[in-house]
């Protein structure tokens, strides 16, 4: 069973940064991984800091700008139905709609979402994996049928979020605040790859929150989707998800941004499909021909291989549905 | 493996479990118990209610005040505790629904909820849909469809289809189905819990029914 806590449910995010300081913490949003973490023995903090009685974290608003701005502990089901976010970031409400379950989505936020742990079968097992402090990565040599394509590097997991590539296709901002104040940074650099760190799968210090998550004002002509295939048709991780946002002028693309997860440690960038679709016109051949694009520099490793033409053929059907 | 013995002391003297002996007082006394427990523990006994804190829930519209530890999860007070074991124990992990509850009329897995953390909310278990004696529409709706085979998840799936007409009190069957998607059936019954739900749904509707 899960070793014993002090808990704490602080009301104002000084409050909960003062508790973080102290060290040996472990920040609990709607618990729904946290809990899970708890009990594999994970995470085997001293104290659990709740955030559900911070009002200040919590809510979608639109800011003077026009950005919108989506507090941490907003739940995904109110992602995926808040009228200002289906209108104007329709692959945002998709990709929360497609998150777990209804249950899960009730109870799990957008920061829990963004800073859930990896879900790697040997690390959430009892392997003392390299990610743990031992010296191997049993996923390279074992069962990595659900592992990295890319930026694989002594550590294989794949990110396990749905939100994480919708955010960064829209070039949402991650509003962080510690005790030196407040620090934003492109969602996209919030997460690292186990070459960059080997520890941290997000640029968070242990003294630090993710409090916000800023949308850019919509753009005119901009369109998103995110798709994912998964093994059933409900409640289950992405084997491949998409998302694509892009913006075109009299039908040229301009602006494209294509995410996909569930194939690297981080929200993978198809760079080479998205230089493929600039300045050109998007058709159902140039979809097929960006697939194929999106896949360029794939490493499977020996039984991941099938996700290959799993993400072409899903990055062409999600261009697809936008020509 | 952290299945049934969230805590270490499941066996009180004589061998009666503490959750039979809590059936058999029935939950209405649970709260004196505890409290009661730990005011009269002598001062090293009191060692082992450390890292015990107060509690107070609001579960089918009654108030508990208890002691717990800040690891239970809300399943395992409502089951372990409180002897409401209708809410039923699965995976512990997400992944089976099982443990559906609703926590201000909406649905989530008790499971991977702390107790602590639903304090100031109101939950509503599957024992809290039973009003003077009269099973809830959906209820109804389950024994009408024969929406189940072994009954084990039922409880879950009755509280995941009591949220989705809360909220959405006219489901298409595609609705329907996403709103069930969280709870697993292992017997198979989907058929039966998708015609379940309509009646329900339509029972409703009708007015009368609860
Ligand atoms: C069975 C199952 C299926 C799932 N399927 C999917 C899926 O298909 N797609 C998908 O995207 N996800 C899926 N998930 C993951 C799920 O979406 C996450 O568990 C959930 O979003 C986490 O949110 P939470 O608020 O419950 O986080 P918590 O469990 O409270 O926290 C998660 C982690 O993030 C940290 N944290 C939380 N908030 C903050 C913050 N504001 N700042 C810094 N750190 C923070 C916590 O310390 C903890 O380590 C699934 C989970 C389960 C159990
Ligand atoms: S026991 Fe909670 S979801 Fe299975
Ligand atoms: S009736 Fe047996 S698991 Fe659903």
């Amino acid at each position: 069973m899960m070793p014993n806590f002090e808990y704490v449910r602080p009301t104002t995010v000084a409050e909960v940064l003062t508790r973080l300081a102290a060290g040996g913490a472990r920040l609990h949003a709607g618990g729904s991984d946290l809990l899970g973490c708890l009990r594999e023995g994970i995470l085997v903090p001293s104290s659990v800091v709740s955030l559900s009685g911070v009002a200040e974290l919590r809510g979608i608003g639109e800011l003077a700008g026009g950005e919108l701005r989506i507090g941490a502990t907003t739940t995904l089901t109110e992602i995926a139905s808040h009228p200002l976010v289906r209108q104007r970031y329709p692959g945002l409400a998709q990709a929360a709609l497609l998150v777990a379950s209804p249950q899960l989505r009730n109870q799990g936020t957008l920061g829990g979402n963004l800073c859930q742990k990896p879900r790697c079968w040997y690390y959430r097992g009892s392997f003392q994996c390299a990610r743990k402090g031992g010296d191997t990565c049993y996923a390279y040599a074992g069962e990595n049928q659900y592992h990295c394509l890319f930026g694989g590097e002594t550590c294989y997991y794949v990110h396990p979020s749905d939100l994480a590539p919708a955010l960064v296709a829209l070039e949402a901002t991650a509003h962080i605040l510690g005790r030196g104040g407040r620090r934003v940074v492109p969602l996209e650099q919030f997460f690292l790859l186990p070459g960059q760190d080997f520890q941290h799968e997000t640029v968070l210090e242990h003294d630090e929150i993710l409090a916000e998550v800023v949308l850019p004002a919509p753009r005119p002509g901009a369109a998103g989707v995110y798709r994912k295939v998964r093994e059933r048709g409900c409640w289950d991780f992405a084997l491949v998800g998409v998302a694509v946002w892009l913006a075109r002028s009299a039908g040229v693309v301009e602006q494209v941004r294509i995410v996909l997860t569930g194939v690297a440690a981080t929200p993978w960038r198809a760079r080479a499909a998205e230089r493929l679709l600039l300045g050109r016109k998007l058709d159902a051949a140039l979809a097929a021909r960006a697939g194929v694009a999106a896949s360029e520099g794939a490493h499977p490793l020996a039984h991941n291989a099938y996700k290959v033409p799993m993400l072409r053929g899903l990055v062409e059907e999600a261009l697809r549905s936008l020509a | 493996m952290a299945k049934k013995n969230e805590r270490d002391t499941k066996r009180c003297h004589g061998g009666v479990t503490r959750r039979g002996f809590l059936a058999s007082v029935g939950a209405s006394t649970v709260g004196a118990v505890v409290a009661s427990r730990a005011a009269a523990a002598p001062a090293q006994q009191r060692e082992s209610l450390e890292g015990m804190v107060p509690c107070t829930l609001k579960i089918n519209g009654r108030h508990h005040s208890l002691l717990v530890e800040p690891r239970w999860s809300l399943l395992y007070v409502l089951r372990e505790e409180l002897g409401l074991t209708g809410t039923k124990q699965g995976c512990e992990r997400g992944e089976c629904g099982a443990c559906t509850v609703l926590v201000d009329g909406v649905a989530r897995y008790a499971c991977l909820t702390l107790a602590l953390e639903v304090q100031g909310h109101a939950v509503t278990t599957v024992e809290g849909l039973v009003v003077d004696g009269q099973l809830s529409a959906v209820q109804q709706a389950f024994v009408a469809e024969d929406a189940f085979q072994c009954g084990y998840c039922t409880p879950g799936q009755v509280m995941a289809a009591e949220a989705l007409l809360r909220a959405n009190p006219a489901p298409s069957d595609e609705e329907i189905r996403e709103g069930m998607s969280g709870n697993l059936c292992r017997c198979g019954a989907y058929d039966h819990i998708v015609k379940a739900v309509r009646r329900a749904a339509a029972a409703r509707r009708a007015g009368g029914a609860r």
